[in-house]
């Protein structure tokens, strides 16, 4: 099918203006999440760019277009980075394409750092995009503190397209560091290395990674990022290595450009790549994990985020409730990210909190034209 | 400042209100006196002012319900209001409102170290929730200047940051979870001790929605261990560019301070004159705070005054004591106070580019001189927070228009140069009727077109944020 592509905002606002069918709403199209839309193929790939990057504000606009790859590579020459770290999807889901900054805000997507530095929407400073009545609505701006009227921003993210089609977002951006470092810890159970991962975590040492590979991965291993410069990173690592002496020998490992292919390898899942079954995503309170994991049969686990985010393999077609239930009984949520689309892919939400979702869908969306199906209660 | 015309059939109906009122609360948390509503007449923005009908004082989740419920079907409005501390008129009344403050609900309700969170009933103040974890080592970020006697509740509805936010973020970037009662009664959880709820982030919608949306009345806040040390350093510049070129440069180098705090000659010599800070006689002042262990202290401010140096300062000095530090910060945060010494004063919050500081600082230097008034600039510089204290004399009749026209026109250049009005303090009343100048009619009635969702019957706080002309029309719908 052939795939719309605007060139510009413009373009773009006149197809949704006279459009009378829904569009399937698509970055690169690299994260196919949320329950599979039928529409006519809606591509923002054509709207590409950088707008503005002001390294000394910390500051870059970009068409919502515009690869990842190109951003990184931007803020790169600047010593700069974008500190949420978010995933790359293709491995995973085995996908292919150019995944864009748009789809990253799309779906807010986070990696590791997020525990530290807090995720996509944390640096969505401002955006434009277009509704479902065709006009271009801006919210936010391009400062970093900015409470003036209602925040759409955070709205926007992770909306999955639903609610408007992204065509700009302005993000804050943060120096990247000289050095990046991993203190591991081998042989933990599930319950002790969470509760080693809190202990650093509750730390003053600013750890930015927090995760635990358990044995189903070979060895069980704990590991703890720090980044900074050197003579910081080494500090913070003998201080770390004293705070958690009680859980075991907690190793060293200061090689910048392996532990950034690491924690790259971590960030993506790599673990979980190629191998057959449902992937999904749990976001807990850490301290549930273990627990919430043990209850799964035939589950594998990545612990992320000190405990609070499990990328969770199961056999193909397990039933979602076998998930959601210890997840709704703890409190928390679970996505079905690789899988049977047609199952569920988010997880249903309280009634009121769902009719506030779709009144508010309504509202930007009043003819039903972006993504139908792909967020909502039944999807 | 024009507020919608109170409504006479609500007013006839006051006895019937306060007695159904009475019904679900007890009698201590319904005020209905005029001698006592006037306590709840404004906020911190007190040059307006109008007692409200009643004011109420719910001490649990569901007697907010239970009385949001009753106001909604009597179709009386309510603002809600969290210690009153708000400079835009956040929490300012009209003669048909009723006033919902969270003052007794100002519980700890769970403090988890493991998981790094903490709950709390909303109104309690934002300094006594890093009170309830500070034993163990831990603190609540944000920090707003009012931080003694602002309520949580209220941070949540203005989103509010302070002077440590370039790094740890302001209320939304700490906020996990809340309990929230919308106008017609009911009560929803949204987030909790998880990151990232499910759905639309609806949490980040609320924050900074200025309790048009709904009355939050708990909330899950995140945690994080003190730093082991802090250390400030003070730069003295010849001229605002120069200053303002220092901020660029050191952010560029990679350095992220903790706090960069700007200050003018007329707030510099104000503050000397208030706190004896020891603060240079110079143009432009910076105060660039970081922190970590000793060692890493060292280690960022050689960073940090090498590049100061490059730009010539008067004055360039590291604290080399706690007592030195504290009198560092005293200066800082008793600008207000020390203006307020001087005369009146109007405080404004709008953020700029950092790009920008020098362009703007200097227009704001030509437009004192057009209106005749002075200004005073303190400010976040790190994040481009401007704060310029406008003086003014209240008991001179027309001043205040004055100086509210400057204010205006300040705000405006914020906006013109890509910046915002309002970075911190929110939109209330004060900023209310410049939206037009930020926003396009159709980004703002996509922003009202939310609260037609969360409260279609435009009764809570529905004076706020939208200029009037741009909200009657929902307002009118919803009758």
């Amino acid at each position: 099918m052939t795939i719309l592509t605007p060139e510009s905002e413009a373009d773009l606002a006149a197809i949704v203006a006279s459009a009378d069918t829904p569009f399937h709403v698509q970055g690169g199209g690299t994260r196919p999440i949320g329950g599979p839309t039928n529409g006519t193929p809606l591509s923002t790939a054509g709207l590409s760019g950088i707008e503005l990057y002001e390294p000394g504000s910390l500051t870059l606009v970009v068409r919502a277009g515009t690869p990842v790859a190109e951003v990184e590579a931007a803020l790169a020459a600047e010593n700069q980075r974008l500190a949420f770290e978010p995933m790359d999807h293709r491995g995973l889901l085995g996908t292919k394409g150019e995944p864009t900054i748009g789809g990253v805000i799309g779906a807010n997507v986070s990696g590791p750092r997020r525990i530290q530095a807090g995720a996509a929407r944390d640096f969505l400073l401002g955006v434009r995009f277009v509704d479902g009545s065709g006009q271009v609505i801006r919210n936010g701006g391009r400062v970093m503190k900015n409470v003036t009227g209602y925040d759409l921003v955070k709205l926007l993210a992770g909306s999955y397209g639903t609610l408007g089609i992204l065509t700009e977002v302005a993000l804050k951006v943060l120096p990247d560091t000289v050095t990046t470092a991993t203190l591991s810890i081998l042989g933990l159970d599930d319950v002790s290395a969470v509760a080693a991962l809190s202990r650093a975590l509750g730390s003053p040492f600013e750890v930015t990674g927090a995760v635990h590979l358990p044995q189903a991965q070979g060895a069980a291993r704990t590991l703890i990022r720090i980044e900074g410069s050197e003579a910081s990173v080494a500090y913070r690592a003998a201080e770390l290595q004293k705070l958690l002496a009680g859980f075991g020998e907690v190793l060293f490992d200061h090689d910048t450009a392996a532990n950034r292919a690491l924690w790259q390898d971590l960030r993506d899942v790599t673990v979980f790549h190629d191998r057959p079954g449902d992937v999904w995503r749990l976001s807990v309170k850490p301290s549930d994990a273990p627990g919430i994991v043990a209850s799964v049969p035939g589950a594998e686990a990545l612990y992320d985020w000190g405990g609070g985010l499990i990328w969770l393999l199961v056999p193909q077609g397990t039933a979602p409730a076998v998930i959601r239930q210890p997840v709704d009984d703890a409190g928390g949520h679970a996505t079905l990210i690789r899988g049977n689309r047609n199952a569920g892919v988010f997880h249903p939400l309280p009634a009121p909190v769902a009719a506030l979702q779709d009144g508010l869908r309504l509202k930007f969306d009043p003819n039903g034209l972006f993504n139908p199906g792909l967020m909502g209660q039944t999807a | 400042m024009e507020m919608p015309r109170p409504n006479p059939d609500i007013i006839a109906r006051k006895a019937e209100l306060v007695s159904r009122m009475l019904e679900v609360l007890p009698a201590d948390a319904v005020i209905s006196d005029p001698s006592e509503t006037r306590a709840y007449e404004c906020d911190a923005l007190t040059a307006y002012k109008c007692p409200p009908l009643a004011a109420i004082l719910p001490s649990s989740t569901q007697q907010v319900s239970d009385a949001l419920r009753i106001c909604h079907a009597m179709g009386v409005p309510v603002v809600p209001r969290g210690s009153g501390t708000s400079l835009a008129g956040g929490a300012l009344p009209t003669a048909d409102s009723v006033i919902l403050g969270v003052a007794r609900l100002n519980d700890v309700l769970d403090t988890d170290y493991d998981n790094r969170f903490i709950k709390v009933q909303t109104g309690r103040t934002n300094l006594s929730v890093t009170g309830a974890v500070e034993e163990h080592g831990f603190f609540y970020a944000p920090d707003p200047s009012s931080q003694l006697a602002c309520a949580i509740a209220g941070n949540i509805a203005m989103n509010s940051g302070g002077a440590h936010c370039l790094k740890y973020g302001v209320t939304t970037n700490n906020l996990m979870g809340v309990t929230m009662v919308l106008m017609d009664g009911t009560i929803m959880e949204l987030g909790g001790a998880h990151l990232d709820a499910p759905g639309y982030d609806l949490l980040g919608l609320i924050c900074g929605s200025e309790g048009q949306l709904g009355v939050v009345t708990e909330a899950t806040l995140r945690i994080l261990h003190k730093p082991e040390g802090a250390r400030p350093v003070l730069m003295g510049f010849d001229s605002n560019e120069v200053a303002g070129q220092c901020v660029s440069d050191i952010i560029k180098a990679g350095v992220l301070p903790v706090a960069i705090e700007f200050m003018d000659r007329p707030c510099i010599r104000a503050c000397e004159a208030f706190a004896k800070a020891g603060y240079p006689d110079c143009e432009a002042l910076l105060i660039v705070e970081v922190e970590g262990s000793d060692a890493e202290i060292d280690e960022q401010l050689e960073t940090i005054m090498a590049i100061a140096r490059t730009h010539n300062p008067v004055e360039l000095r590291q604290s080399t004591s706690a007592e030195e530090s504290a009198r560092i910060w005293l200066g800082r945060k008793s600008a207000f106070g020390a203006m307020g010494q001087i005369n009146d004063y109007m405080c404004l919050d709008g953020t700029i580019p950092v790009s920008q500081l020098p362009f703007v600082l200097k227009r704001i230097g030509e437009m004192s001189k057009e209106f005749g008034l002075d200004v005073a600039n303190v400010f976040h510089a790190g994040d481009g927070n401007m704060h310029p204290l406008i003086l003014f004399d209240a008991n001179k009749p027309g001043d205040l228009e004055l100086c509210e026209a400057f204010g205006a026109e300040i705000l405006k250049l914020c906006v013109e140069v890509g910046g915002c009005l309002t970075g911190e303090h929110g939109v209330g009343i004060e900023k209310r009727d410049l939206m037009v100048d930020q926003y396009a009619p159709q980004d703002l009635e996509m922003q009202m077109a939310v609260k037609d969702v969360f409260d279609p019957k435009w009764l809570l706080n529905p004076a706020k944020v939208f200029p009037l002309q741009s909200s009657e029309s929902h307002r009118i719908a919803a009758e």
